[in-house]
This record gives C-alpha cells, structure tokens and sequence, in this order.
C-alpha cells in the first residue's frame, strides 16, 4: 500500500516560486496498479519522484505499506521501491546479470543466491537467460532493454514498484506486448505500484486506478471505468476523449455481458429451434453446436417460419465467435468486420458458453449512465430504458 | 560495401609492400653510409640516458596521474559544480603555457637537477587528465545517475560503479594525451639539468653532431610511441566491453 498525505512540491525558480504538487492526497490499495495521468508539467512526475525522494518533498508524508518513511534513510527506502525509468537506464558497463544483481548485490545476498535471482528473473521477463545472462545492455533491443530494466527493479522483491513512463520510449508493437507481459506479471507477483503516463489507453489497460493532474493538483482518481464514464470535469473529458465510451470496452470482458446460451443440436427439429428463440423473445437467428457443444452454424429465424425437417440440414456457417477472455473492442471489432448483431461465445475448448449481443453491450454499458440519469433528474424520461424497448421491438 | 571493402583490403597490401620495399631501400642506404656503425657508437649514453628518461617520465606520469584523476572527480561532485567552470577555464588557460616556461618556472624556484624537472613534468601532463576526468565524469548520462540513486546506492557506491566505469574510456584518452605530451617534453629536461636523452639531443645540436642528435631523437620518437600503445592497450583490457567503443 503507498499512502500519499499531503505532499507538496515547491520549486525555487529565477521567476519565483513554482508548485510543481499541491497538497497531493490519494492511496494506492495493495496489489493494485495506479496511474498518474495528465499533461506534461502537471506535476504527475513530480509526485511520483517524492515517494522515493528522486525530488525532495517540500512538506508532506508518504506511508509505505502502513509506515511513515519520514524517518526512513533515502538509501534503505530507496532499496525496498523498484524504479523503472523512461530512460530504462541500464548501467552499459555490467552485463546483464550483473545490472539485475546490482541491489541484491547492494543488500548483501550470497552470490549463488543473486545469480539465481537474476536466472529466474529473465525467465520471468521472457528472454532466455542461457543466452543473455552475459551481454551488455548495448546488444539488446530497445524492448529486451526496458525488460531487463523490469527484472532489475524486481530483483529484490520489493513491495512497492514506481515506474515513470516505463514503456514510453518503445515501438507500439513492442509497447503492446511488454504491457501484456507485465499485466501477466502482476497477476502473480501483485505489487503495488505507481505509474506514470501520458497516454490515457495506457492508463486504462493497466491500471486499477487512475489519478488525474493538472497543474500541480490531483483532478480526479477512481476507476478507469469511473474516469472514462464519468469525468468530473471538463479538463477530465476533454483529456479522456470523445471517444471515451468507446474506451470503456477495452474494461470489459465478454463473460461479463454474455447472455446465457440458447442452441440447438443438428437433431433438434427446426420448430424446436423456433419455440426456443420465441421463449427468448428477441433472437433472429439461433447457434447450432455439434456434440461437442462447439458452435458450428447458425439457424435464422426465417428458416424455421419458412421451412421444415431438423436443424441439421437448414443452417449456415458462423462468420465469427468469440472467446469469452477477450475484451469488448475486440466483439465490437469483429461485429464491424462482419456485420453482426450477435456471436456465440465459446470457452477454451471452444464449446459455447453464452452469446453476446449488441443490445446486451448497449445495456451493459449504459447501466452506469442510466443510474446517474434517475439521480440527476428523476422527472426526466429513463432514456435508457426506451432505447432498450425501442431495440426489442 | 564489399567492393569498397575489397577496395581497401588491396590498397592495404599495396601500402604493405612499398613499405616493406622503403624499408629495404634505407637500410641499404644507411648500411652503405655507415650509419648503423656511427650510430652505434652512442650505445652506451643511450642505454644510461634511457634509463634516466624513462624514470622522469614515469615518476612525473604515476604523480600526475595520481593527482589529476582525484581533483577531476572533486570538480565533478554537484557541491563543487560552481567552482568547477572557473576551475576548468583556469586549466584551459594554463595549458596554452608553453612547457619550456612551465620548466624554466619550476628551475626559477626549484633550481637545477632532476626535482625541478620532474615538477614541470608533472605540472604539463596534469591538465589534460584534469580536464578528461572532469568531462568523462560530467558526461555520464543524468538518466544513468537517476537510475542509480532509484536504486539505493550511495554517492560512493555511484561514483564507483556507475560513474568511473563510463567515464574510463575519456580518463584513458586523458591519460594517453598527457604522456605523450610529457614524452616529448621530457628532452627539455636536460635545460634546466634534468638528464635524459635532451643530453644527446641539444648537445648534438650544439656540437653540430647529428649522429649524436638522432642517437637521442629516434629512442624519444620510440619511445613515445611504445607508451602510446602501451597506455592504449592498458584501456582496452581495463574499460569495461560494454563501454568500450574498442571493442565489440
């Protein structure tokens, strides 16, 4: 847990006194990833180097895990934060064990231990460590470099990580992959951890909480979904977007909006098929799975008005399913591709667990609006609720 | 690329065999000339004269390599970061001091012999590793120094590891330029009586003996090469590989 208690930052410049932070107050839950969002020169930066005193706080306390480190030398609080860099910041003269061994070196372990640690640490960070225990930072891509730059703040297994743009400097390709490689990470390893950002798709996908700047004062800090349906500000929104509903689909997955399923077999007759989508009420086109459970096809509901015999013989082929681990804009996404309404979900296996649709999403999305609507003004039509009906009919 | 490559490979060989023919050609000419035998006949001095320079140079190089290197790191420590500019220029202008002034000062108080020398020796060849130092130090990149700090290491513990290891590759130009200076001025030496080879040097310019003059300017010249090298291949094996533009 970081705890964060009134930190102020006051620079001296030529033109007078400058707050870089005022009077900043948040706490990061343990286990969790917060973002520090915001402009350059909001001071996001600024908060985030007070913690480990890289800046010197003017006045104010920072509580690791429950204790005030006030009374804490810099050089032992320093060893128990990881800190990763923009800059990554990798000593060029030492290997690459020795840039991960650097502060278990520093806290005396065993070199056994140390070189174990470092081993283990590249296997985490997916690079073999038969092959780069011994190269120097400059033979490895700017990606292998921040990920060793990772391994070396883990290496002591500190509580608390603060990371300043860790990814920043590395292609959008690499961006992505390091990202999900550490969100990985972080399922195992649950540290707490402080990050700073500028992009705001960055701070959704990783974090657990984003904390939003402007000039020196903490704006808003809640939940990527809090922040992006609803921004406190119009210095919020417009830093969120227009398209900030959009971005509220990376948050969610598909198991949480998908419905439960409704198939037939290939042996069920087509009246079957009918009765179950008209018990549904909204369904134009019903999934047909294989024995397996495996969605193989689909069955529209004018197939079964129209003609008769089983299932069976009278479907067509699926255009896209969906597994229930990815996110929305991947359902939207495939729902754009190939003009769909709906698709069957499926489990690792690939047998059908559930459909998602566009009404569902609408609807899932939209609860969080919707219960703000009847708290701001209760005379005011639900619009949601018309919407929904409107899609039904 | 390979043509250029190819190129170069055959103008080297080329440049290897007009060598290897020039060399021929003045050996026959000097053996003709009874060069080699009038040369010989300083055989002795120059063995007794080495000796001496050689000492000179080493005792003035290990002081101010000794000195330089400790007062550069100081200028570059932040407290001292507003004396450091003055400080540089202050260097910047003592290096455009000729060392033949620099040595006629330290005899003016000093007097004559080798301490002097020596002293002036030291006063040449301490500048430019002042000034490496201080750069190399100043150089290293701030992200490294904030990565190092984030860490937990100490001001030592970041002098030592972080900072010295990058910088070793400018401290070691530093050093090279220095004893090459200090080399080649070390003949002045013999002015203020210092000894080495300046002795057969400016005594056979005054004698008009130029046997005796190139018996002491072809071991200064080889010599100064032979520590040139010698220093160069010191940074290669000390300078760390990854910070060693040498080596790959």
């Amino acid at each position: 847990m970081i705890k964060i208690d009134n930190l102020t930052k006051i620079f001296d410049t030529p033109n007078g006194p400058v707050t870089a932070a005022n009077n900043i107050q948040m706490e990061v839950p343990e286990g969790e990833i917060c973002v520090l969002l915001g402009p350059s020169g909001c001071g996001k930066t600024t908060t985030l180097k007070m913690i480990n005193r890289i800046v010197p706080p003017t006045s104010g306390k920072v509580y690791i895990n429950g204790e005030d480190t006030t009374g804490l030398d810099t050089v032992s609080l320093r060893r128990n934060i990881g800190y990763v860099i923009q800059q990554i910041g990798l000593f060029p003269n030492m290997t690459i064990e020795e840039n991960i061994a650097i502060v278990p070196k520093l806290l005396g372990w065993e070199a056994s231990r140390y070189k174990k640690r470092a081993a283990e640490l590249l296997d985490m960070v997916a690079l073999d460590p038969s092959v780069f225990l011994k190269r120097y930072p400059k033979e490895l891509s700017g990606g292998q470099q921040q990920r060793i730059g990772v391994a070396r703040a883990l290496a002591a297994d500190p509580p608390v990580m603060l990371m300043d743009e860790p990814f920043g400097a590395i292609d959008p390709i690499n961006r992505e992959v390091i990202q999900d490689e550490f969100l990985k990470m972080q399922k195992v390893l649950k540290k707490t951890i402080m990050f700073v950002s500028h992009d705001i798709d960055e701070a959704v996908k990783m974090s657990n909480r984003i904390a939003i700047f402007k000039d020196g004062e903490l704006i808003q800090y809640d939940t990527p979904d809090d922040i992006l349906a609803h921004p406190k500000d119009d210095f919020v929104k417009n830093f969120v977007g227009d398209d900030r509903a959009l971005k509220r689909l990376r948050l969610v997955n598909v198991e949480q909006v998908m419905e439960p399923p409704i198939y037939v077999s290939q042996a069920d007759s087509l009246s079957d098929a009918f009765n179950k989508m008209e018990a549904c009420g909204y369904y134009h086109a019903i999934t047909l799975v294989n024995k397996a459970k495996q969605p193989i096809g689909f069955v529209s509901k004018e197939a079964t008005q129209t003609r008769q015999g089983q299932c069976g013989e009278h479907y067509l082929g699926l255009k896209s399913i969906i597994s229930v681990d990815d996110d929305l804009r991947k359902v939207a996404s495939k729902m754009f591709t190939h003009d769909i309404t709906w698709m069957p979900c499926v489990d690792k296996e690939g047998r059908m667990v559930g459909q998602i649709t566009q009404r569902g999403i609408t609807h899932y999305l939209g609860a969080t609006y919707r219960r703000d609507g009847y708290q701001a003004s209760a005379e005011q039509a639900p619009l949601g609720d018309d919407l929904a009906t409107a899609i039904k009919a | 690329m390979k043509q250029t490559a190819m190129k170069q490979l055959s103008m080297k060989r080329y440049g290897y065999f007009f060598g290897i023919l020039i060399a021929f050609w003045l050996g026959s000419v000097f053996e003709a000339n009874a060069i080699f035998e009038e040369l010989w006949e300083y055989q002795e001095d120059v063995v007794y004269l080495i000796g001496q320079h050689i000492e000179m140079v080493l005792i003035s190089g290990i002081i101010a390599i000794a000195l330089a290197i400790p007062i550069g790191i100081i200028l570059s420590r932040p407290r001292f970061a507003k004396v450091a500019e003055s400080a540089m220029q202050l260097l910047n202008i003592g290096t455009t001091i000729p060392t033949l002034a620099i040595l006629a000062l330290a005899m003016s108080f000093l007097g004559i012999g080798t301490l002097p020398a020596i002293f002036g020796l030291c006063i040449a060849s301490l500048l430019p590793i002042v000034r490496n130092t201080y750069i190399g130090l100043n150089e290293v990149p701030a992200h490294l120094k904030e990565a190092a700090a984030g860490i937990g290491m100490t001001a030592s513990q970041m002098l030592i590891k972080v900072e010295i290891p990058n910088a070793l590759f400018v401290i070691f130009a530093g050093i090279r330029t220095a004893l090459a200076i200090n080399v080649g001025t070390a003949p002045l030496a013999f002015l203020i009586g210092g000894g080495g080879l300046g002795e057969l040097i400016f005594t056979g310019i005054d004698l008009d003996e130029p046997f005796m003059m190139l018996a002491g300017a072809i071991p200064v010249a080889m010599l100064a090469v032979l520590v040139d090298v010698l220093i160069a291949a010191i940074a290669f094996l000390i300078v760390p590989r990854g910070v060693n533009p040498l080596r790959r």
